[in-house]
């Protein structure tokens, strides 16, 4: 049965696929496309209800379950290299539960609201096609039982995120920003892919679980390749999930439709390397200098995206550089080995990020395409259910006490904080991080919602999104809300319920990492209200600031430019590193694709063979009485000649 | 029923001779010609056993004698055989025919029955090069199969088919000479011309004779494969050749020189292939990124394809250098996915070019928007050239490289590489061609793909999908011959560790 969860969604697939080329057919004969359209909606809508509905009742065996609550599918034996066998399985245990839930049930809301979004669009059946793919590939890769199966899907979701991100594709840009994605996954795929051979060697296996019991076992004997191991995995992680020096693609993403942005760029499909290393946390448990590098990663990356989110003035640019920057904030929290508090981050950014991505393709929808929030503002009274929903996530997203968000940062910065003095750095720029995001956050807010509307001068009549859109928002709008009680801090009732869920997962990491002495020490509960307290302060300044400080507009960015020219345009152009990658790096591989082909390969070495060819053809012109041209002479006399070059060769 | 097989085609060669000269005459005794030796090679596949080691389904007739001077005979048999090196790129061999056949009928529009003869004798002479298993038959069938494209090239070619036919024809003369010489020394040093019993016999002779004759013709095929740096005739015969012949040429011929690699550089000489494997994995790895960097230069897009099978053969000369059983079935599979893959890749482009007359990248653009049919096969193929999981290109990469790393995790460092460079040229390729906005006017005018084009796609597209899905079909197949080559190779390596351990500790004594 556990098959059948990716299966509906790739069955889905396919058939949008037939219809896609049946709306095609139909609009070449002149017919409406509509019928056909609005069928692969339903298809596609259908096929992730079906999975989502499997899931639940998957998940509640689970919860049923007492001790190990783990279900596994039948084996597919896929590939017998010989020294090594990959079998893939469906694994379905209280991590992957959640991601699957995550998936199809953000995923479910993402396919109604597409619904409405993409309406009237050429593509529409191709969308839905591209989508319920991406959502098959995407479960396979949380729910496969092994290494490479979850390499299926990760590439798998690569490649739906290059269909996706360039669906427009009659704008360049459109199609070059799906490249860049896809050749920026490569990289980290390459990592990910030594990382994998690695570990064939260590364990003649790529069975996760059985990888994981392994690693006590060679910890002693191995730290080395242990910790090339994982580096070469996390490399792959900074490729999926946008990490410094690879986050680059991912503003370069939001090209894409909306709704797409949501899902893949926001949701789910970037937190695929967060995933990853929850699930091998034995194996990065037993690194902890690995972990220290994925925690300056994770906390520079933080910081990269928050800043470089500040003075943008595309709405899905903010949005993706707050996505950057919140799986730094992730990565962050696995460093400190706090496992479930990075997933719980995970989902409540599923849901609140997802909202917002969602609430503006819902002012973009309501603007007739408009993304510059320059042009906005005053939105408010226009849009009333959208402003609602995008409240509540902005204020989960900027930590607002009580809002999801503030729990599940809250818990990442606090258990790198109790992670001892070597991650105090990193828990600084990380509250830094936090306060630039509550000022960003609230300056979107602003600028949309609030002031003068400054959409009358280009004409814009803006209106409020279909119930198909709304809908999803308002049930997206009170997870982000609420979400927080699944991991509420511990000086709270009832809390730590995610981490006691997930505890068969990451308990063999835990101890791996409290008999290397590392892992968060127990706080102090004042500390742990210190902290907390610390967090709303700084969410509701910053928010504060943010949002007062655009009431009339983008002026204050002017006054910013104006008093600090240069560290604005560093930051708006998100610290300069993708412009030196496409002058540099771009640059000179294309240098030396040229200097190869037509220097190496033209002039060297297909220039000596020539220049050995005019000789052998001067040669000729000498012997030509001897030979009559024809091909068989030639043939005869080689042939005649290796004769005789072999004989002599033999004697003496 | 190798030997019908092997010569089914020149049964058709006499009708073809013998019908008259039109187009849908020739071209249909091709077609049925084709689709029987087909079948007889699915019912080959249905027969053969995978977990076997040794030849399978042999013949042999006595053929004639070769006196030496030492008084000595060297008998040379018609023989026949199939084993799990070769039992997959027969096969091949037989299926990608028909779709050859049916291809040309966008683009042989002269000399009909001249061409489909030398189609039919080019395919006789490929499947008796991988069913060969006498020394000298091998070399017959060698030559055989080149002479066909030499004439499809120099008389179906483009514009510069001249320079490429003579390009073409002068690096396989050199290699066919070192190759010959080596023949004929490993027989007069042998006095045998049956490959099993030379391999059997080949590792008692002198070792520096063994490096010679291994040297020679690893020589001869790396030539063929083409290897770096032997590679500049297949961009331009690629370039050059009509669609049909490209399809062969990448799908089949190119293979004849991978497979005589592993048969006659690594089954006969698997001493000499493990003191030389740092060159090949080097020259392999090698050729993956030097293929890949040549195919992000080109303008041109079929010789873009033409470049990235450097890149792609790198894969398969890597795999079985690396000496492993993980890279040596990888190698094996990879030879059969780069056939359909880099065949369907051809087919494509011959498609657009009958329409366009031209494969320049910057005379496309948009495409997708006109040709969505043709827009999807291509972004198939690239995905499954590009080694995307769930398709062919992946399974056998991923052997190959693991196979490697266990080698030598520096060369398979190299390679991984070439997964990044492959997906830029590839997906650079396909932005030209399909995206972007319909800039120009010719291209608004364009029709989709027809019955037949996807007829001839749709089922080398589900070959992809099925070995991406079910390798182990395929890979079981080769699994007895190549696990007994393996097994030899682990003992000659563990010999070797043992000689220089006992060498050590005298000494240290």
């Amino acid at each position: 049965m556990l098959w059948l969860i990716p299966l509906f969604p790739l069955v889905g697939a396919i058939l949008c696929g037939i219809l896609h080329f049946r709306s095609l057919a139909a609009e070449r004969e002149g017919a409406s496309p509509e019928r056909v359209r609005a069928l692969a909606g339903w298809v596609a809508v259908s096929a992730i209800a079906a999975s989502f509905a499997i899931v639940v009742t998957n998940w509640w065996t689970l919860v049923g379950q007492a001790g190990e609550r783990v279900l596994e599918s039948s084996a597919w034996a896929w590939i017998d290299a010989g020294s090594f066998h990959v079998d893939l399985s469906m694994v379905f245990d209280p991590l992957s539960s959640v991601m699957c839930l995550v998936i199809t049930g953000v995923g479910l809301l993402i396919h109604i609201y597409s619904t409405g979004y993409m309406h009237g669009d050429a593509g529409y059946a191709k969308f839905f096609a591209y989508l319920n793919l991406f959502v098959s590939v995407m479960l396979v890769l949380v729910l496969s039982s092994s290494l490479i199966g979850l390499f299926v899907g990760w590439e798998g979701v690569g490649l739906c995120s290059y269909l996706l991100i360039g669906f427009w594709y009659d704008k360049t840009e459109n199609a070059a920003a799906g490249q860049k994605a896809f050749v920026m996954n490569r990289i980290g795929d390459a990592s990910f892919l030594l990382g994998s051979f690695l570990l064939i060697s260590l364990f003649s296996t790529l069975d996760l679980s059985e990888i994981g019991e392994a690693v006590p076992e060679l910890m002693a004997s191995h730290p080395g390749s242990l910790a090339l191991a994982a580096l070469l995995l996390f490399g792959g992680a900074c490729g999926k999930s946008a990490q410094f020096p690879l986050f680059t693609w991912l503003p370069d993403a939001m090209a894409g439709p909306t709704p797409v942005s949501a899902l893949i760029h926001a949701a789910t499909m970037v937190t695929s390397g967060i995933y990853l290393t929850i699930r091998l946390n034995p194996l990065f448990a037993a690194a902890p200098s690995v972990l220290l590098v994925i925690g300056f990663v994770g906390a520079l990356t933080a910081l990269i995206g928050a800043s470089s989110a500040l003075f943008q003035r595309d709405i899905k640019k903010v949005l993706a550089y707050s996505t950057v920057s919140q799986l730094g904030y992730m990565f962050l929290g696995l460093a400190a080995g706090a496992w479930s508090s990075a997933l719980f981050h995970l989902v409540t950014h599923a849901f609140f990020k997802g909202l917002l991505f969602l609430g503006a393709g819902s002012v973009i929808h309501g603007m007739a395409d408009e993304q510059d929030m320059v042009k906005m503002g005053g939105l408010k009274k226009h849009m009333p259910r959208t402003f609602v929903s995008f409240l509540a996530g902005a204020a989960a997203l900027s930590g607002i006490p009580l809002m999801s968000g503030f729990f599940s940062k809250d818990e990442i910065l606090t258990k790198a904080f109790a992670n001892g003095a070597l991650y105090w750095p990193l828990w600084i720029v990380g509250v830094f991080a936090a306060a630039l995001t509550a000022f960003y956050t609230w300056r979107m807010v602003s600028l949309t919602f609030f002031g003068e509307e400054r959409f009358r001068e280009d004409g814009v009549h803006p209106h409020e999104s279909p119930a198909s859109m709304t809908v999803p928002l308002l049930i997206l709008a009170a997870a982000s809300v609420f979400g927080g009680v699944l991991n509420l801090p511990e000086v709270l009732p009832f809390s730590d319920l995610l981490g006691h869920w997930l505890e068969p997962v990451t308990e063999l990491g835990d101890t791996i990492l409290a008999t290397g002495g590392g892992g968060a020490e127990h706080l102090a509960h004042a500390t742990e209200w210190i902290l907390l307290g610390l967090g709303s302060l700084i969410a509701l300044v910053f928010a504060h600031r943010g949002f007062h400080a655009y009431r009339r507009g983008i002026v204050a960015d002017e006054a910013a430019r104006a008093k600090q020219p240069e560290l604005v345009a560093f930051l708006e152009a998100a610290w300069r590193i993708d412009s030196t990658y496409m002058d540099k790096v771009v640059g000179s591989v294309k240098l030396l694709a040229f200097f190869i082909a037509s220097v190496i390969d033209q002039l060297a070495i297909d220039g000596t063979i020539n220049a050995a060819g005019a000789g052998a053809r001067s040669l000729g012109a000498r012997l030509r009485r001897l030979v009559d041209g024809s091909v068989e002479n030639y043939a005869l006399h080689m042939a005649a000649g290796a004769v005789l070059l072999a004989l002599t060769w033999i004697w003496f | 029923m190798l030997l019908w097989l092997t010569f089914l085609p020149l049964v058709g060669v006499l009708a073809i001779l013998l019908a008259p000269d039109r187009a849908g005459t020739q071209r249909g005794i091709a077609l049925l010609t084709s689709l029987v030796v087909a079948v007889l090679g699915l019912v080959l596949w249905g027969c053969f056993e995978g977990g076997d080691a040794a030849m399978q389904l042999t013949t042999s007739i006595d053929w004639f004698e070769i006196a030496l001077p030492a008084g000595h005979v060297v008998p040379v048999h018609f023989a026949f055989g199939v084993d799990g090196i070769s039992i997959l790129l027969v096969v091949l061999t037989a299926v990608l025919m028909p779709f050859v056949v049916l291809s040309t009928a966008g683009h042989i529009d002269k000399r009909f029955k001249e061409f489909f003869l030398w189609l039919l004798v080019m395919e006789t002479g490929m499947l008796g090069v991988f069913l060969s298993t006498d020394l000298v038959q091998f070399y017959f069938f060698w030559e055989l199969s080149l002479v066909p494209l030499y004439f499809i090239l120099g008389i179906w070619g483009g514009s510069r088919r001249l320079y490429a036919t003579i390009k073409f024809f002068l690096y396989t003369v050199a290699g066919s000479l070192v190759m010959l010489i080596a023949i004929i020394s490993l027989l007069y040093q042998t006095g045998t011309s049956d490959i099993s019993e030379l391999i059997s016999r080949a590792g008692g002779l002198d070792p520096s004779q063994q490096a010679w004759i291994f040297g020679s013709f690893a020589l001869a095929f790396a030539i063929k494969v083409p290897m770096l740096p032997f590679h500049t005739w297949l961009a331009d015969a690629h370039t050059e050749a009509p669609t049909s012949g490209s399809v062969i040429l990448a799908g089949v011929l190119l293979k004849m020189g991978t497979y005589g690699l592993l048969r006659f550089g690594i089954q006969l000489f698997p001493e000499m292939a493990l003191s030389y494997s740092g060159l090949f994995l080097c020259l392999g790895a090698a050729g993956i990124v030097y293929g890949a960097f040549l195919a992000m230069a080109q303008s041109d897009l079929k010789r873009l394809v033409a470049c990235s099978s450097v890149s792609h053969l790198g894969f398969v000369v890597l795999g079985m250098f690396a000496l492993t059983e993980a890279g040596l079935r990888g190698s094996v599979l990879q030879m059969v996915n780069h056939g359909i893959s880099t065949g369907l890749l051809f087919l494509l482009v011959g498609m657009i070019y009958e329409r366009r007359h031209t494969r320049m990248l910057d005379r496309f653009g948009g495409v997708a928007r006109v040709m969505p049919v043709f827009a999807f096969f291509f972004v198939f193929t690239v995905l499954s050239s590009a080694g995307l999981p769930g398709l062919n290109g992946f399974v056998g990469e991923y052997m190959i490289l693991s196979g490697t790393f266990l080698a030598s995790p520096l060369w398979a460092a190299v390679a991984v590489t070439g997964v990044i460079f492959g997906a830029v040229y590839l997906l650079v390729a396909t932005r030209r061609v399909l995206f972007g906005p319909l800039v120009h006017e010719e291209n608004k005018a364009l029709t989709d793909l027809g019955m037949r084009e996807i007829g001839i796609l749709v089922p080398l597209c589900v070959l992809a999908l099925w070995i991406g899905i079910s390798p182990n079909t395929f890979v079981g197949k080769t699994a007895g011959t190549l696990d007994q080559l393996s097994e030899r190779i682990h003992q000659i390596r563990a010999d070797d560790a043992r000689t220089a351990e006992v060498s050590l500790l005298e000494e240290t004594r």
